[in-house]
């Protein structure tokens, strides 16, 4: 009785939540109408892709298609002897259809990613089915196990099993150099095969360090930018941006042609006398061409956020600081640099997140021991066209781009951060 | 009090940001200990540039500066022991008040548990006690700006500099501010170097007010001085309401002289800068010095007709046409007596020669 008594009614006798409603609900449509077109460009560009990179990147259906009944017999199969009887039935039947539609290759093919000698033993089943040989009245397990001693053993029949979920996390685990062995449990590549961990680890490495060098190159200059006066600042600001409005390619050629052996810098080297000109250091195409090119590149997107919050910071809180007592350093520690914090963060995380799927950069001046693990994603969709892998691994890279997002939220704090 | 009368000196400070302009220009000025002085004046008078320049954030461009017998021009604004109160405050709003309170004792290596005395005291002296884990934007004003002053008050300093600490308040919390301020001076005795643009603030809080007018300073004495006795226009102007008549001396005898205006008519007035007959000058006469209807003695006795009447509650003020100047104003107090104020009527308007100083002509 009293919720209904309490409930406040406007002058028409209306309750004044349903009026409001009312009220608000023609600005409400309006505002969502607004946002529509971006919303749906959001979900066509970004939100369909990333749902298709995953289930492309788990994706195994196709060999649960071509095997059915075989996966069926198998699910009683507990793994340890050799298969029933029923099992090679169920065998010779599904791969008998692939034969009629000529995509035994395609199976062979799966087969043998998994375990190494399928082909071969694959090839002979197919032969005997072509010709006929195989006695559809007698015993399959006999004729099929005779064939080839590898049909003969148990492991090539785990390898069957193993490949019967739909969905497999093995494009994952390659991309962490890691595979499901024989037993079904997780072992690393060979040694001499381990690429990936070394591209991921150089990748973080790389992006951290073009972080740091960003923020200590970017720092004085958001601040100078920040406490010049106007006339000046501008022109710096200019001088900061005109790299931006550069085209991507020219500044990364340019960075060939000045960090080049015949290059400009080298020439310089020479020139003063730093280095003799029959040893002159390779700056290109290894990990100094990458810090340097990319370092130029991105500073703009640290001294932005950085300078947009200083702008904010009174001089006088850095005069408060020092007139209380505070040495001049004490007194950026304690005062000016916690209120910058806000920007670093924004700074670093753009840089950061920025860095780890650089491509064009370490494509050109990278070389081979400067590529980041995007250039080893474009190997895989151009090259291998194994777009499954190379959807596993952009989506590494973005689970890696949300946890640092995670991470500065829990030491940030997302709401402190300024992009400008 | 021991009172050092020169415990803060301005000597022959000069001071050029250009090399173009003088901004302060031969600043002689002798603050004693305990004292609370006003810098006031207009914007871009030089004020706050001595201010920053006693501070160390300027350095003069000539002259020296002495606190307590020494020169300071050298030493860096950390090491002078200066409190400062800013004008927006400048408390720093990632710190708490605790904290914010608490930073010129810990740069200064004082002990926790002293550190935590003097806080208390300073709060409480501000009538802040209980504040301390506030943020500072979680604060008004009015209490932001008592963390200020307790915060430039914390840790002793000989001297404390306020750059109108009062500018960014309301009236009334102004006001209120204004006499709390003065309390604490009283009560601490420290030396207060004060800078504002508002009058009625000087006069109220301070013990000696240096007008500032185009890097100089024009008049430096006590409040009631500088307003019943402004040495030249510019002060008669700039401190409180005035009535100005520019005319020429036209006699000068036993210390009152007769003034020919250029608007027609004659007054009598006193003579302060101008000496002899034929000068050029300005007659300056407060509006509460005038009377309706005078009495014989006063030697200044003028019709004028009412061009203009302005209710104040506590008083109305009336707009003049007298001796051809019609925007004489008069302040009259609300009684019954004042009852045939209307406009368009003439009345007699009547002043001692003594209250009417005849000034440089500026």
């Amino acid at each position: 009785m009293s919720s209904e008594t309490n409930k406040i009614l406007t002058t028409d006798g209306i309750p004044l939540e349903e009026s409001l409603k009312k009220a608000e609900r023609k600005n409400k449509i309006k505002a969502f109408l607004l946002v529509c077109p971006l919303l749906l460009f959001l979900i066509i560009t970004y939100v369909f892709p990333i749902g298709e990179m995953f289930t492309r990147s788990i994706d195994d259906k196709m060999i649960t298609n071509m095997l059915p009944n075989t996966f069926k017999s198998m699910e009683s199969w507990d793994g340890q002897d050799m298969p029933e009887e029923s099992v090679f039935e169920n065998f010779y039947i599904d791969f008998k259809k692939l034969v009629e539609n000529k995509e035994h290759g395609k199976l062979a093919q799966r087969l043998n990613k998994e375990k190494n000698g399928f082909n071969t033993i694959l090839k002979k089943l197919f032969r005997q089915i072509q010709r006929n040989k195989i006695d559809e009245n007698g015993s399959f397990k006999e004729q099929i196990t005779s064939l080839h001693k590898r049909f003969n053993d148990v492991e090539y029949w785990r390898a069957i099993k193993r490949t019967a979920p739909p969905y497999t996390m093995a494009k994952y685990l390659k991309g962490m150099d890691l595979f499901i062995d024989e037993n079904g449990g997780i072992a690393q590549v060979e040694e001499d095969r381990r690429i990936h961990r070394i591209l991921w680890l150089r990748t973080l490495e790389i992006a951290f360090f073009v972080t740091v060098f960003c923020f200590l190159m970017g720092y004085p200059i958001a601040h100078l930018l920040a406490t010049l006066p106007m006339k000046y600042s501008n022109l710096l600001m200019i001088c900061v941006l005109l790299p931006f409005w550069t085209s991507l390619l020219v500044r990364t050629a340019s960075w060939m042609i000045l960090l080049q052996q015949q290059g400009i810098v080298n020439d310089f080297f020479v020139m003063i006398g730093l280095v003799s000109d029959d040893n002159r250091p390779e700056m290109m195409y290894n990990k100094v061409g990458t810090y340097v090119a990319m370092t130029q590149i991105l500073l703009p997107f640290m001294v932005l956020p950085l300078y947009s919050v200083m702008k904010t910071i009174s001089p006088s809180l850095m005069r408060a600081g020092k007139s209380l007592g505070g040495t001049p350093f004490v007194a950026f520690w304690k005062v000016y640099f916690p209120l910058t914090i806000p920007g670093i963060g924004a700074g670093c995380l753009l840089v950061f997140i920025l860095a780890i799927g650089y491509y064009i950069t370490p494509a050109l001046v990278g070389g081979a021991s400067g590529t980041l693990i995007s250039n080893q994603i474009a190997y895989h969709m151009k090259t291998t066209l194994d777009w499954s892998f190379a959807s596993a691994m952009g989506l590494m890279l973005l689970t890696g781009v949300l946890v640092v997002y995670w991470i500065y939220n829990k030491l940030v704090g997302v709401d402190n951060i300024k992009l400008g | 009090m021991p009172n050092n009368k020169e415990f803060v000196k301005f000597a022959k400070v000069d001071k050029s940001y250009d090399g173009k302009v003088l901004v302060v220009k031969d600043l002689n000025l002798d603050i004693a200990e305990g004292e609370f002085i006003t810098m006031l004046g207009p914007s871009g008078s030089g004020k706050t540039t001595c201010l920053m320049m006693l501070a160390g954030f300027e350095t003069p461009t000539n002259g020296e500066i002495y606190l307590d017998g020494n020169p300071i021009s050298n030493i860096p604004p950390h090491k002078r022991g200066i409190g400062m109160v800013f004008q927006n405050y400048a408390l720093f709003p990632h710190m708490t008040v605790y904290e914010n309170l608490a930073f010129p004792l810990r740069v200064r290596k004082i002990p926790k548990d002293e550190i935590d005395k003097k806080v208390d005291k300073a709060l409480s002296m501000v009538s802040l006690a209980g504040y301390e884990s506030r943020m500072p934007g979680q604060l008004s004003g009015g209490q932001q700006q008592r963390v200020a002053v307790a915060r430039a008050l914390v840790f002793d300093p000989a001297v404390v500099l306020m750059d109108e600490p009062l500018g960014a308040l309301d009236k009334n919390l102004r006001e209120s501010m204004q006499y709390e301020i003065k309390h604490i001076h009283e009560s601490i005795g420290v030396t207060v170097v004060y800078v504002t643009h508002d009058q009625g603030e000087a006069l109220t809080m301070s013990n000696r007010i240096a007008v500032f007018n185009d890097g100089k300073v024009q008049q430096l004495s006590s409040p009631d001085q500088l307003y019943e006795s402004p040495v030249n226009s510019f002060v008669a102007k700039f401190i409180g309401e005035n009535n100005t008549f520019a005319g020429e001396v036209i006699d000068v005898t036993n210390g009152k002289c007769k003034v020919k205006l250029n608007s027609g008519g004659e007054i009598f007035a006193n003579p302060i800068t101008v000496k002899s007959k034929g000068e050029k000058t300005t007659v300056s006469l407060r509006p509460e010095r005038a009377l309706i209807n005078p009495d014989e003695k006063m030697d200044n006795s003028h019709k004028g007709k009412i061009e203009e009447v302005i209710y104040h509650g506590d008083h109305t003020r009336v707009r003049l046409n007298l001796l051809g100047n019609n925007e004489f104003i008069l302040k009259v107090p609300n009684s019954s007596a004042n009852l045939d104020i209307k406009l368009g009527n003439e009345i007699n308007i009547g002043w001692n020669s003594t209250d009417a100083r005849a000034l440089d002509p500026k």
